[in-house]
């Protein structure tokens, strides 16, 4: 029997998005079982939640003190452990399944596929390179499979599931060697997350200043968009680094996409490809993001923020 | 204290990647070469711990053909002390990186490895983890700040949620993203001086390391593209058009 292994995405109470997200990738396997594994310190409502995610068979539940934030090196022994049971382990390729997983992955002496975008069989899978501009087809060597789930190219799977959850407990050393001072939020408030919102306003060095970055989170919070921006504006300081989006930033794929005052970089195109619409506002004709946006309007990007601010 | 830094060759990140007709790979022949970007951050960073007098030695390694002899040479220009190259002319996957790595780590006892966290034309991001978990050293990843305090390093780190700090001991890896520092520009005399500083070549097969079974290539295609649309010339025709898709 070949399973898969979703590492589940927490902050100790919520489940992230891109949990689904993955399952979505898991479930395109055509496996015997996908199930969800929950490294928390006390993770029932988690547990719950990923119970839910339709097409998981069984949550399995790890609680340790040691699992309060998500420490590669403290997670990284505990997923190898249960990893005997499965053909396949995944995990969201956000910033948490990107630092765990080629830390199993090498413990384990397997390569990693990293931000799967597509899968063609149990073992062939497409993913991005050279920040998207080239895909590449690879086959997996025989054996166990690690990779990651680029999110943005799978929808989450929906919540009707209703699979059993498992505690278990996991023996595995943990090092004495890392030490967890903090987490610093970037401040986005009560706004849709990013990675999971429907729609983005997203701003760049054409905004100029963080204290004209306002004009971006006023028309966000009319919308009930996320914010994003472009890795200039984060460069400059106008708006916290969680916001970027781009090759290194966040891969997003939002119904609706609007940038301001971005230029367009491949690699913060790399970002967007995904997304539904895009509408980019800039003062230049030639700005390389009118290449790709969907609806263009060369303009002051004040004055169509005003603008639209009164027409909706 | 030594740190050890691991640079790549890759194709320069203002070239525009020409995905080649027959799906065997990208286009390089006459593309131009460079140190990745991370990469550069990341020997900025220990030329800057060691100036701090955090260290004493700034050793540059690579792995790969003879023509990568020019990115080490451009990171000790910057200002490294040696440089080591491990010759290989077969393409060489992350975890074998990072096996290689272990063997350099076990020959030079680093205390802190610092990369990149990613080589901008694969886009893994698996190697200094890997080297991690291998040589059963803390990890800090995604660096945006570094702070070497006797044998422990405070490193903040850029998460999708914000900023992460976490504590490690030394020895360490240490992955450098975008915003850790800004490198310096090279000059010309220390071109020059670059000639002379120490660059040891060892063959692959001289390190006995182990060849990690490889993910193999089958074809390579250009992404789907996206196709410009319109412009609108007034807000009143953007909103419509929005409005018309259910979008707003």
């Amino acid at each position: 029997m070949s399973k898969v292994l979703v590492i589940a995405e927490h902050d100790g109470s919520n489940l992230n998005g891109s949990t689904a997200r993955a399952v979505s990738c898991a479930s395109d396997l055509g496996l015997d079982a996908v199930d969800v594994v929950v490294l928390a310190a006390d993770g029932s409502a988690v547990a719950e939640q990923a119970a839910k995610i339709t097409g998981v068979s069984t949550v399995l539940l790890v609680q340790n003190a040691a699992n309060e934030n998500a420490v590669a090196a403290f997670l990284a022994p505990q997923i190898e452990a249960l990893a005997a049971d499965y053909s396949h382990v995944l995990a969201p390729s956000t910033t948490f399944g990107k630092d765990l997983m080629p830390r199993v992955a090498a413990d384990l002496g397997r390569p990693q596929i990293s931000d799967i975008m597509r899968v063609e069989s149990a073992m062939v899978f497409d993913r991005p390179v050279y920040a998207g501009n080239a895909v590449v087809t690879v086959e997996a060597p025989e054996g166990l499979v690690i990779g990651t789930v680029r999110t943005a190219s799978y929808k989450a799977a929906s919540n009707d599931g209703s699979a059993s959850v498992e505690t278990r407990s996991v023996d595995a050393a943990m090092p004495s060697h890392t030490r967890f001072v903090g987490l610093e939020s970037g401040g986005g408030g009560d706004r849709p997350d990013l990675q999971a919102a429907a729609k983005v306003v997203s701003g760049g060095r054409g905004v100029g200043s963080e204290e004209n970055f306002k004009a971006i989170y006023s028309l966000a919070d009319k919308l009930g968009a996320g914010v994003g921006a472009s890795r200039a504006a984060v460069d400059a300081g106008f708006i916290p680094n969680d916001h970027q989006v781009g090759q290194t930033g966040k891969i997003i794929a939002p119904d609706l996409y609007m940038a301001f005052g971005i230029s367009g970089a491949i690699q913060h195109l790399a970002g967007i490809k995904d997304a539904g619409t895009i509408v980019a506002i800039n003062k230049d004709a030639d700005a390389p993001i009118f290449e790709i946006a969907d609806f263009g309007l060369v303009a002051d990007l004040f004055e169509v923020i005003e603008e639209l601010e009164k027409a909706l | 204290m030594k740190i050890l830094v691991g640079v790549k060759r890759v194709v320069d990140f203002n070239v525009r990647i020409q995905v080649k007709p027959d799906g065997s790979g990208v286009a390089t022949d006459g593309v131009k070469m460079s140190m990745n970007p991370f990469d550069e951050i990341a020997v900025e960073e220990a030329l800057r711990i060691k100036e701090a007098g955090n260290a004493e030695e700034v050793i540059v390694a690579t792995i790969g053909p003879k023509a990568c002899q020019e990115q080490l040479r451009t990171a000790l220009a910057m200002g490294a002390d040696r440089a080591i190259h491990v010759l290989t002319d077969e393409e060489i996957q992350p975890l074998t990186g990072a096996r290689i790595l272990k063997a350099l780590v076990d020959k030079e006892s680093p205390k802190i490895v610092m990369l990149g966290k990613q080589a901008i034309d694969d886009d893994n991001n698996q190697t200094a983890q890997m080297l991690g978990a291998l040589a059963h050293w803390p990890q800090a990843t995604f660096a945006s700040e570094v702070k070497i305090d006797g044998d422990t390093a405070t490193v903040t780190r850029e998460v999708d949620a914000g900023l992460e700090t976490l504590s490690v001991d030394l020895p360490a890896v240490i992955s450098a993203d975008l915003r850790l520092n800004e490198p310096r520009y090279v000059k010309l005399p220390d071109i020059m001086k670059a000639k002379r500083k120490p660059l040891e070549a060892i063959p692959l097969a001289d390190l006995g390391v182990e060849i990690a079974p490889a993910v193999n290539v089958l074809k390579t295609t250009a992404p789907a593209k996206r196709e410009a649309g319109i412009k609108v010339e007034t807000v009143a025709e953007l909103v419509s058009a929005l409005k018309e898709k259910g979008l707003i």
